[in-house]
């Protein structure tokens, strides 16, 4: 599959000497990596070349408390307004379309792209952000790309790339209840490591794979990149064409039944030979969580914290997070708990972590922030009534964005507080400075929200 | 881009496995839009207390570090984010190179593109840089080759069409400008 979206957007083929010119789809930006691209155009007296192939929205720095975004309030940090503004001043010269923070379409970057049906099976898809691996779910190849590349596919809608290798994960058996995507992809990480994809492209295969609905396909693919691999891509099949089916941006009509045609034809031919490979049984994985500064430092919610001696820069970690080695995490206090973010902020995500708060209250002292992905999840969550479980267990319902993921905009977790987080990113001081993160899954965090404590949350689903 | 062809520098050594661009500019610090100034905030976190004062015991702190163009960092370097931050801030603060068993991808491509040598050596030669701190190293980008204090060599890649262009200071960007009437042709064949 890889090759086939590879040699179908290689304007020239590489070569020892030169790198392929690979041709961009699709292009999507954000306020905090590209101000730098469009300086570096203006200083250069160059236009964008395809603004109809960009979309931008604001996710990173931007506010979540409703009076910032919609009340008229200043935002309160004020370099994050000046990063915004410059969004808007440069997409309006550009002419390219913008959600800005007030849009009802406006959201983290790589939620928006495939709720439009943007993102589509075969398509290159590039982002100043290194989730962009996201919108690998689909079959598209998508990749994280610096400032200096940005303002190469804004100025030639192309980009200078060695073809990466192929890496086939195949995930078989079924996945057991209160395990989740989520879970699955930190068990992936765990198993191969976070430099362990370095140079691969990451096909993620087998019956556990296919069992996934597309937002939980993506939650596997958003995290590629804490694996280090260049991205990661799952066949499209009939639960990706029927996500896709009548979205805003997807072909209609005749279009459709001939884009159907052409990703019909994506999916890796049998037999077809990867660099690399590795099994995992779906039905061997706990939910997860991790006990360290990196997403390789991730274990079954029911283990022990591992030692290793004679490794200082493990005992840094494990010190960071005032770990020891042998201790259980199960039951260990947590300050906040964090559910959002491109890896889990999708109405499916919302569904799971209202199952174990509905007509529950947090554990006192426990702050609970729950920010939907894109102003379209947090209506359709709305609609459903998630947003009154949240705020009657206890909780805070946020406008959409990043938020505490990155902590740009102002939402931190405290120096040295445990923060059960449905994020991507557990390294030092990520959340905050002193922050200490425990990546897991939205089920998982919102029964530590309950508890008050990890949890592990098959103690709260019953049955 | 002025060409580089040899960086002649003692060693600063981060001993550390998996840092991070988090580490190396911390999001808070991304709320900019220029390049410029970043250097103050390389690696904030783990430079300067919560005062603001200097850790005294972080190896870039020691004034034998002070002026030094080389880290030499544990494997896996740059990992995370895509954020070009992170190679602007290492070169603000006036480092030119980085040398480990490994550097990710993205932050590879970064440094290249802005000057930044990425140099991946065999772990061999990473674990004995990492054991010998503020020994002068003579790189040589055209021979691909980092010569130590005792004339032992240690070859190196750098992906080929990169090389050439910092070698002779030329901007990619031009190079795919030139590229323009393939892009058009492709285009039209898929229109």
């Amino acid at each position: 599959m890889f090759q086939k979206i590879w040699e179908r957007h290689e304007v020239v083929p590489e070569t020892p000497e030169t790198p392929a010119v690979l041709y961009i789809d699709l292009h999507l930006l954000h306020e905090v990596t590209t101000p730098q691209a469009f300086t570096m155009l203006r200083e250069q007296g160059l236009r964008p070349r395809r603004p109809d192939l960009a979309l931008a929205t604001m996710d990173h720095s931007t506010p979540t408390r409703t009076e910032q975004v919609f009340g008229g309030a200043p935002i309160a940090v004020e370099s994050a307004a000046l990063q915004i503004a410059e969004l808007e001043r440069n997409c309006a010269q550009a002419g390219i379309e913008l959600f800005n923070l007030r849009s009802a379409s406006r959201g983290i970057v790589h939620i928006v792209g495939p709720e439009l049906g943007l993102t589509q099976p075969g398509k290159t898809v590039v982002c100043g952000d290194s989730h962009t691996s996201t919108h690998g779910a689909f079959g598209a190849l998508a990749f994280g790309i610096g400032t200096t590349e940005v303002a190469h596919v804004l100025a030639t809608q192309c980009l200078l790339q060695r073809r990466p290798k192929t890496y086939a994960i195949e995930v078989g058996g079924a996945l057991g209840a209160g395990v989740t995507a989520k879970d699955m992809i930190l068990a992936i990480i765990a198993r191969i490591g976070v430099a362990g994809g370095s140079g691969h492209v990451l096909e993620y295969r087998g019956s556990a794979v296919r069992a996934l609905g597309m937002e939980e396909r993506m939650t596997v693919c958003n995290m590629s990149i804490e694996a280090g691999a260049k991205a990661g891509l799952i066949a499209p099949d009939e639960t990706t064409f029927e996500y896709l089916a009548n979205r805003p941006r997807a072909p209609q009509g005749p279009a459709w039944e001939r884009a159907m045609e052409a990703w019909r034809a994506l999916p890796t031919d049998p037999g077809a030979r990867f660099d690399r490979e590795v099994r995992l049984d779906a039905d061997a994985i706990e939910p997860m969580i991790s006990y360290g500064t990196h997403p390789g430092m991730v274990m079954p919610i029911g283990a022990c914290i591992p030692g290793r001696s004679d490794d200082p820069v493990f005992d840094k970690a494990l010190a960071y997070m005032g770990f020891s080695a042998g201790a259980p995490i199960r039951d260990q206090p947590v300050n906040v708990v964090f559910i959002g973010s491109c890896t889990n902020g999708r109405l499916s995500d919302l569904r799971a972590a209202a199952q174990l708060l509905r007509g529950q209250k947090i554990a006192r002292g426990v702050q609970l922030l729950v920010v939907p992905g894109s102003q379209q999840v947090k209506r359709a969550a709305e609609a459903e009534g998630l947003d009154r479980v949240f705020i009657d267990a206890g909780g805070d319902w946020r406008e959409s964005g990043c938020s505490m993921c990155i902590g740009m905009n102002g939402d931190t977790v405290g120096r040295g507080q445990y923060a059960v987080s449905t994020s991507n990113r557990n390294f030092e001081g990520r959340q905050g400075p002193g922050a200490r993160t425990l990546l897991a899954s939205p089920l998982t965090a919102a029964a530590s929200a309950v508890r008050g404590r990890v949890t592990d949350p098959r103690e709260l689903l019953g049955g | 881009m002025s060409p580089i062809r040899q960086i002649r520098s003692r060693t600063v050594v981060l001993p550390y496995t998996n840092i991070d661009t988090d580490q190396i500019i911390p999001a808070r610090f991304l709320r900019t839009t220029a390049r410029a100034g970043l250097g103050r905030h390389l690696f904030s976190d783990w430079r300067y207390q919560a005062d603001g004062a200097e850790k005294a015991d972080f190896p870039l702190n020691h004034a034998a570090a002070r002026g030094c163009e080389i880290l030499v960092a544990g494997r896996n370097f740059g990992c995370g984010s895509s954020r070009e931050h992170a190679p602007w801030a290492l070169l603000d603060y006036g480092l030119r190179a980085v040398i480990s068993a490994g550097i990710a991808d993205i932050f590879c491509n970064n440094a290249l593109k802005n000057g930044l040598l990425p140099i991946a050596v065999t772990e061999g030669h990473a674990a004995w840089l990492l054991d010998h701190p503020g020994i002068e190293l003579l790189i040589d980008l055209a021979a691909s080759r980092i010569t130590r204090p005792d004339g032992a060599q240690l070859p190196f890649q750098i992906e080929r069409f990169a090389r050439y262009c910092l070698l002779n200071g030329v901007d990619e960007l031009g190079f795919l400008r030139s590229q323009e009437p393939a892009i058009a042709r492709f285009e039209s064949t898929r229109a």
